[in-house]
């Protein structure tokens, strides 16, 4: 259900690792939960994103998310499209709607993101309570 | 079965600037009886002008027409109940309207001589005096001009106090259950906001409480009663918690509406707190302002209220500018005297014994409302109710209803909905506080049509899902309105 | 009591319904020690008469009938008469806050035409639904280009209004933004340029100016514009006589522009309750505090109105809001609509001609202090007597003379602030000569 070639955190982000660069959006069960998405903040290419800290949010109508970063490293591209299209968001949350691409900082970090098997499982157990 | 409403037609109308032709006005000024000077003479021309273009252009005919219209696509109070908790939409009495349009207020400068001030100037010291005795505080400042300009006053004062006690502190603890103005409040002050769970009663958890107050908090904002409309049993001992670690308790006085005459929040350990004259003291909201946030504290934190205070020597009064240890100005002038002018008539009119009463008769129509809607929707909350309950949509959601679809169902049956998914502490909330002014009969009709609602959620919850239907303006696209913002209109 | 609508047969039946036996039993969880034993000590409930009367009196006992120089960010101007016929009507006197659009559309529309109305006049592209007033929108402006520039300090100009300036130190004081003041041209009456020059730095956010400023004479705005912008500061762009707006050029270059309404139709009131605007250019739409309206469609396809961009509030974002701030001045705000509807292009155009030409008239005998431009309102020195003492002979004629400005500015002795508007008659002005000369 989860795409396989993602990693996955307990904020509901995703990371794509190709190399030196993780393209970071946010999960499938998170655009759902917000709705339809308005606006998104980025950050701006060439800051610095540290794992576990704010670097952005989505906006719903009534709704705020911030988004946390996954891993830490530099902004080295930001996705321009969502700036007018932030449905995409809703549309394909784990393709065209990448938030932005980090140059990693400290590979090491990938190893303490969940897998797709287990992220469902964090994401089932939620929904139960 | 809808009782309350049938459709009627009513007017179309655009935007003033759709109607306006060259040359049209509206206004007719006097003759000038002295040399008309040239603007870009006098002024320079890099300083003036061109036209003001786009400007309405429309005779006084359309004018009346124009806002007449619009007007009747608005609900209101004077239409029928608004059952919005914490809002307390009460009855805006409209002697009030009158008075505070005698000549002398209504024009009167903030500036002009003080000895042709005396009327103003005393009508805001009754005032003072009266809620003072209503919150049971030392004294009061009328500067702040909402709710929310209020609670910025109030934590100032608290952390000014904390100052010359020698450390200001660094947090304020606030309910999870509060208004979103405290914790924005908190920070503008340059406090950290600690979130505090509130227990399975709802209620400020006093176990959690004892743990966590320190030298680091500067103080707690509660609600009493919460925004669940239940009184905090163990205020006592809350203020007692925090005055032992030399904390300060802030009262948001949002639900007052249920305390007038029965009990004070200076008599419960309450050090500031604010009123919202537009809630308990009945001053019109008028589409969402103007309000007045009347701040009340207790003796320690007199010297730091904003300045000027009214004071009164020799039967004078006058403005006392002389306060080293003020905050400063929390706005320019004295405070939003037009509103100040209708709370003292709605005081006036009450009396001490009628404000009581009227306390109680709002303690009667949310209780009496709860009683009836119990059957038909969750209450997660049993402890007693006072001017406000709050039901869950649990039952509801099992069909896929939300109380935002409930609540725009209640739209086609003529009234306006309550106040929807607050506070967060409940799921799917629906917060109902009717107030006092709410008849037996009107009480009656909605409780039929939410009666009605909830069968409807089970046997045609499509009806429910997409009302509301008889609308002149159906659901409106919040979501493109985000995407695409478009906040004014272009030729 | 006639405002509770119920007879006891009724509560009684309610008390019934509800499975008690008196009211008092509704309030009885209150533990003993916190309830009131005793009745409030008010006076007992008057009728509607008395309570008129007594207001009566009190307005009374102010000034009553007297004509007025006083000025100084409020300001005396005719308030048509559809004003209050409008505000009046109950659908938007006694209406709530616009959440519920499909039954708000009169409100909503009202604001929208007044959001459109205040980018007309100041040249910004948006606006909110209003502040609480001028005073409160400065720090409010102030906290934003904070927020904008990532930059902590302000710079703003003792020509803004003092009390103004007040409220910008209280709400500073805890938010790390040190604010400095830049000072005047004792000549001109204008910010002085070089003063604002020497304090910007990499660390200024805006810069802040008032025009026509509390002198009453008009700023150079553009230049004061470029001077922030190439320090990367914003320019933030206050006015409190809005009905210089009719004539002035409009503030394009200022990045926000924050101000006061309180002339369109507004009574004085003896301070409030006013109207604040804030407006800005796009670019900067999602960092403005306040309510916003705009534009949708509803499921139908019609045209409708809305609330938006409400994540920047308070109530969503809680302590990550833009500001705390929950109200918009409604109703105030609706009276200033009706004013320029009125009014109109050509109205509120002649409408600044003449307060123009009646202050220009006045100067014209009393020689304003300053040598800059001016629009409504001109300082000027009285020889031999202080201000106090002219206003005490004016009084006798039943006139309220200007505002001394030694406790604002005591550098200034024996000045005063003296304010003419379209109200004010050739017979007051010429008397208010006389008792200067």
């Amino acid at each position: 259900m989860y795409p396989a070639d993602l990693r996955y955190t307990k904020e509901h982000e995703w990371v794509r690792v190709e190399g030196e660069i993780g393209t970071v959006g946010i999960t499938d069960h998170a655009q759902k939960e917000l709705g339809d998405i308005v606006y998104v903040d980025l950050p701006k290419v060439g800051s610095a994103a540290t794992k576990g800290q704010t670097f952005g949010s989505v906006e719903s109508v009534k709704a705020v998310s911030d988004i946390y970063a996954p891993i830490s490293g530099e902004i080295v591209a930001i996705n321009e499209a969502l700036a007018t299209a932030p449905e995409k968001i809703n549309e394909d949350p784990h393709g065209a709607a990448w938030l932005v691409k980090i140059k990693l900082g400290a590979p090491e970090e990938i190893k303490q993101l969940l897998s797709p098997q287990d992220y469902q499982k964090y994401v089932e157990a939620e929904a139960g309570h | 079965m809808i009782k309350k409403v049938r459709s009627h037609i009513n007017q179309n109308e655009g935007l003033v600037f759709e109607r306006s032709s060259p040359g049209k006005s509206g206004y007719q000024l006097p003759d000038l009886d002295v040399p008309a000077v040239d603007a870009k003479q006098v002024l320079g021309a890099e300083n003036t002008r061109d036209e003001i273009a786009d400007f309405p252009e429309i005779s006084e005919v359309e004018a009346i027409r124009h806002f007449t219209r619009l007007s009747t696509q608005n609900y209101a109070i004077d239409l029928g109940l608004y059952p919005l908790g914490s809002c307390t939409m009460k009855y805006n009495p409209r002697v009030n309207e009158l008075v505070a349009r005698t000549e002398g207020l209504a024009w009167a400068h903030p500036y002009q001589p003080e000895a042709l001030s005396q009327g103003a100037m005393e009508v805001m010291a009754a005032l003072e005096a009266a809620l003072g005795e209503i919150t049971g505080m030392d004294a009061l400042t009328l500067q702040p001009a909402a709710g929310a300009h209020g609670e910025l006053t109030g934590i100032l004062l608290i952390r000014a106090y904390l100052e010359s006690q020698g450390n200001p502190r660094k947090k304020i603890l606030i309910p999870d259950s509060a208004h979103g103005t405290n914790p924005a409040t908190a920070m503008m002050v340059g406090y950290t906001v600690e979130n505090i769970k509130s227990n399975d009663r709802g209620m400020v958890d006093t176990e959690v409480l004892e743990r966590i107050v320190n030298e680091d908090v500067a103080g707690l904002m509660i609600t009493n009663p919460n925004t669940l409309g239940v009184f905090e049993q163990n205020i006592g001992q809350i203020a007692g918690i925090l005055h032992a670690k030399g904390a300060q308790v802030y009262m948001d006085g949002a639900n007052m509406n249920a305390l007038v005459g029965i009990t004070r929040p200076g008599d419960f350990g309450v050090d500031v707190m604010h009123l919202n004259l537009h809630k308990t003291f009945s001053t019109p909201h008028g589409g969402g302002g103007p309000g007045s946030g009347a701040v009340a504290v207790a003796k320690h934190l007199i010297p730091f209220l904003p300045k000027p205070r009214l004071q009164k020597s020799g039967g004078v009064y006058s403005w006392n500018y002389d306060l080293p240890q003020s905050i400063g100005r929390v706005r320019a002038f004295y405070g939003n005297f037009g509103v100040l002018v209708r709370a003292l008539a709605y005081i006036q009119a009450h009396g001490g014994e009628g404000l009581k009463r009227a306390t109680m008769d709002a303690l009667l129509n949310a209780n009496y409302i709860r009683a009836k809607l119990e059957p038909y929707y969750d209450l997660p909350h049993k402890a007693p109710t006072m001017h406000e309950c709050v039901f869950s949509d649990d039952r509801q959601a099992k069909h896929g209803i939300r109380t935002g679809d409930i609540a725009k169902r209640l739209i086609d049956y003529g009234f306006h909905p309550y106040t929807v998914s607050f506070p967060l502490i409940v799921r799917g909330a629906l917060m109902i506080e009717p107030t006092e002014t709410e008849s037996k009969d009107e009480l009656d009709l909605f409780i039929d049509a939410m009666i009605s609602i909830a069968k409807e959620v089970e046997e045609t919850p499509q009806l429910v899902h997409d009302a509301p239907h008889s609308t002149r303006t159906s659901r409106v696209d919040e979501v493109t309105a985000a995407r695409k913002p478009i906040v004014r209109w272009k030729k | 009591m006639r405002y509770l609508p119920k007879s006891d047969l009724e509560r009684r039946e309610m008390l019934s319904a509800i499975g008690v036996s008196s009211l008092e039993e509704l309030f009885s969880q209150l533990p003993a020690e916190v309830r009131l034993n005793r009745s409030l000590a008010i006076a007992p409930g008057k009728s509607e008469y008395d309570i008129i009367e007594y207001f009566r009196d009190r307005g009374l006992e102010n000034a009553n009938g007297y004509d007025s120089f006083l000025g100084a960010g409020v300001y005396n101007h005719y308030r048509p008469v559809l004003v209050d016929t409008v505000v009046s009507r109950g659908e938007f006197l006694t209406s709530y806050t616009p959440y519920q659009a499909e039954i708000a559309q009169g409100t909503l529309t009202t604001i929208f035409e007044f959001q459109t109305m205040v980018c007309q006049l100041t040249g910004m592209d948006v606006a909110n639904a209003s502040m609480y007033d001028g005073s409160t929108a400065v720090p409010e402006a102030a906290m934003m280009a904070v927020r904008l520039t990532n930059r902590d300090k302000i710079v703003v100009a003792r020509t803004v209004h003092p009390e103004y300036r007040e409220v910008l130190a209280t709400y500073s004081q805890h938010q790390k933004m040190p604010v400095s003041e830049a000072g005047y041209n004792s000549q001109t009456g204008k910010l002085d340029l070089d003063d604002l020059a020497r304090q910007l730095d990499k660390d200024v956010a805006a810069v802040i100016i008032q025009s026509p400023n509390f002198f009453g004479v008009v700023e150079d705005v553009k230049q004061a514009a470029e001077l922030a912008h190439k320090n990367g500061s914003l320019l933030v762009f206050v006015f409190t006589e809005a009905v210089s707006l009719g004539l002035l050029r409009p503030p394009e270059e200022a990045d926000i522009v924050a101000g006061e309404l309180q002339s369109f139709a507004i009574s004085p009131c003896y301070g409030g309750p006013f109207a604040g605007i804030m407006a800005t250019k796009e670019k900067f739409m999602r960092q403005m505090p306040g309510r916003i309206v705009g534009e949708t469609k509803d499921t139908r396809g019609n045209r409708a109105f809305c609330l938006t961009l409400s994540t920047r509030e308070q109530h969503i974002r809680r302590e990550k809001a833009t500001s705390n701030i929950c109200t918009n001045q409604a109703l105030i705000a609706l009276m200033a609509t009706v004013f320029m509807t009125v009014y109109g292009k050509e109205g509120l155009r002649e409408l600044a001609e003449q307060n123009l030409s009646k202050a220009h008239y006045l100067a014209g005998k009393v020689k304003p202090h300053f040598s800059g431009p001016f629009f409504n309102e001109f300082v000027v020195s009285s020889i031999g007597r202080t201000p106090e003492q002219v206003n005490e002979a004016l009084l006798h004629k039943k006139i309220i003379g200007g505002l001394p400005l030694k406790r604002f500015y005591p550098e200034l002795g024996n000045a005063m602030l003296l304010c003419a508007t379209e109200m004010n008659r050739r017979e007051q002005m010429d008397s208010m000569a006389e008792a200067l000369a």
